[in-house]
């Protein structure tokens, strides 16, 4: 009976554990498949503008000129603003969330919050598109236009057309999207402090404003700017949000009202009208500086975030 | 002492102050969406195609060919996610490879969606020489992947290890330990992880633009491009058509109600399975 269960069972073992290692193998090839497809479909552009294709500053179709210095610039400022505006704001709600609120508030609002993050990319794309951008106009940016234009340094950020799309919106919009993450991130990390700490603090007769920011916040410093890097990881490849109020032109203004362009953005708008060979490459060689771009971002996020 | 307390309270309105913007946003894209989308919606929405430009219509050809995608997209994912994924938890703790894997598995879930779109664009759109339903399909699959290899790891991981040596105990061979006694106690979260992985690829819509592409028609052939709805509610929300317009905020609508549906049923399913395991 044992003599001749045994080498079934060892066969068994054997085909389950090639059919499941296979399967984890996949990962790795389909990760250095997408490397491989980017180089090989970039190629054409790549050595026909060398590695200077990263900065110029020409988006031609017509007269196949290519650069990408214009898309990196829209993906990296409007990727800038949402974290200049997601890293606060959410770690305010973390903190809200998990130190001031009360549990029958802080759950629901909790929920509220992961809700936001259920809601695909497309919906905040339209929702920008049709709702926020027309408030944005008549909202901020006529205002910005009287008052925050004559501002030393700052001030041609807001000179531009008032017409509710561009760079700012485009980052005001995946602000939206990356808040919940980081949201989640530094409220899960706030609540790994343990009790004991927090009534020390207090103890000594620190107001909740001093326990958070002297005590709790240099605590989870690492997961906290892990989060941020996390949420700019996800900021940068985002693309249907950002293609629907981005405005797509391929150029670098100084202006954060003027229409621009992602990397993502200008792939998903210009991949399927593209005829001409060497516009094909160009969009994937952008792909390739995107997924370059978004492998040291997430790379550096995993690191920080990494338990220890 | 005074200073000290208005900072406080300053500090306290503004963590408030950015709880109630998030509840705003949300509040101000739900009510739009279902403003806009109830309007749009009726039972045409269903059972009529979509409309050329201008003309009026529904979403029928969409809704199905974006189940089909998703559905298929699970079947290839699931399978081969969960052999992953069991891989990776039965591996030694020390194991380098499994380490390098599981970096390379977060590093795939946060890849931009748009280049498995341009990555299966190159490998299955330029081998096969057309757009096609399967092209789709597989996009989605491998973004549903790298979700259920990560969660089924640690979802089997908690399977306690004792039960494990129950059944080494009894003679059995460790693929059946693992099908037979893993699976079982690990199978509502390993359900939890597929339902997660669903509800991110439905509304994907990048890695479809060149892949399934769309249809205006009704066609349930894999090897042509298949209609779906987020390249459709892209199209539709772009252009300057009433029409088209209303129908893309119906879509959207449906699109979201499915999402959260999806949702919900993660956490409840788990539940549910183990209540009525606990009642037998």
């Amino acid at each position: 009976m044992l003599l001749t269960a045994m080498p079934s069972a060892i066969k068994g073992d054997s085909i389950f554990y090639r059919l499941s290692f296979t399967s984890a193998i996949l990962i790795f090839l389909v990760l250095i498949g997408i490397i491989l497809s980017l180089i090989d479909g970039g190629w054409l552009a790549l050595s026909e503008f060398g590695p200077g294709f990263v900065f110029r500053n020409v988006w031609d179709p017509v007269n196949s000129e290519f650069g990408a210095a214009s898309a990196i610039y829209g993906t990296l400022v409007s990727s800038l603003i949402a974290i200049v505006i997601a890293i606060p704001v959410g770690l305010g709600t973390a903190i809200f969330l998990a130190e001031l609120a009360p549990d029958w508030i802080s759950r629901p609002v909790s929920m509220a919050i992961e809700l936001l993050a259920a809601v695909p990319s497309i919906i905040y794309g339209m929702w920008g598109l049709f709702v926020f951008a027309p408030w944005f106009s008549e909202g901020f940016q006529f205002w910005a236009l009287e008052n925050l234009v004559g501002l030393p340094l700052i001030g041609h950020w807001f000179d531009g057309p008032p017409i509710g799309i561009g760079l700012m919106t485009a980052g005001i919009i995946l602000s939206f999207m990356i808040l919940p993450i980081i949201t989640a991130l530094t409220r899960d990390a706030l609540k790994t402090i343990p009790n004991v700490v927090r009534e020390a603090a207090y103890g000594v007769g620190a107001t909740p404003y001093e326990v958070i920011t002297r005590v709790l916040l240099p605590s989870i410093k690492n997961a906290a700017v892990g989060a941020g890097i996390l949420g700019l990881g996800r900021a940068l490849g985002e693309t249907m949000a950002v293609a629907f109020v981005i405005g797509g032109a391929n150029r670098i203004e100084t202006s954060l009202f003027m229409p621009a362009s992602s990397i993502s953005s200008t792939i998903a708008q210009q991949f399927n009208e593209a005829t001409n060979e060497m516009h094909i490459s160009a969009l994937i060689s952008l792909g390739l500086v995107l997924f370059v771009l978004t492998f040291i971002v997430m790379g550096a996020a995993r690191l920080l975030l990494r338990k220890r | 002492m005074p200073v000290r307390k208005l900072k406080n309270y300053a500090f306290i309105g503004f963590c408030t102050f950015c709880a109630l913007f998030g509840l705003v946003v949300l509040a101000s894209v739900l009510y739009s969406l279902v403003g806009k989308g109830v309007s749009g919606m009726g039972l045409h929405v269903f059972t009529e195609l979509t409309p050329g430009p201008g003309s009026h219509g529904g979403l029928k050809n969409a809704i199905i060919g974006s189940l089909i995608l998703t559905a298929l997209g699970i079947l290839i994912a699931a399978p081969l996610g969960v052999m992953a994924g069991t891989w990776l938890s039965e591996s030694d703790k020390s194991s380098k490879i499994a380490e390098a894997l599981r970096f390379l598995n977060g590093m795939l879930m946060s890849a931009p969606s748009i280049l498995v779109g341009l990555f299966v664009y190159k490998v299955v759109v330029v081998t096969t020489g057309s757009f096609s339903g399967w092209a789709g399909a597989i996009a989605l699959a491998i973004l549903a992947l790298p979700i259920i290899v990560s969660t089924t790891e640690e979802m089997l991981r908690l399977v306690p290890t004792t039960l494990k040596e129950a059944g080494s105990g009894l003679g059995a061979p460790r693929w059946r330990v693992i099908t037979q006694l893993c699976y079982r106690a690990a199978g509502p979260g390993i359900i939890t992880g597929i339902l997660l992985s669903v509800a991110r690829i439905t509304g994907e819509t990048a890695p479809l633009l060149f892949t399934a592409l769309n249809s205006n028609f009704m066609s349930t052939e894999l090897d042509k491009p298949m209609a779906n709805l987020p390249v459709t509610i892209y199209q539709y929300a772009m252009s300057p058509f009433e029409s088209w317009n209303e129908l893309a905020w119906a879509g959207a609508l449906l699109i979201t109600v499915f999402i959260l549906i999806i949702n919900i049923l993660s956490t409840a399913l788990p539940r549910w399975i183990k209540a009525r395991k606990a009642a037998k």
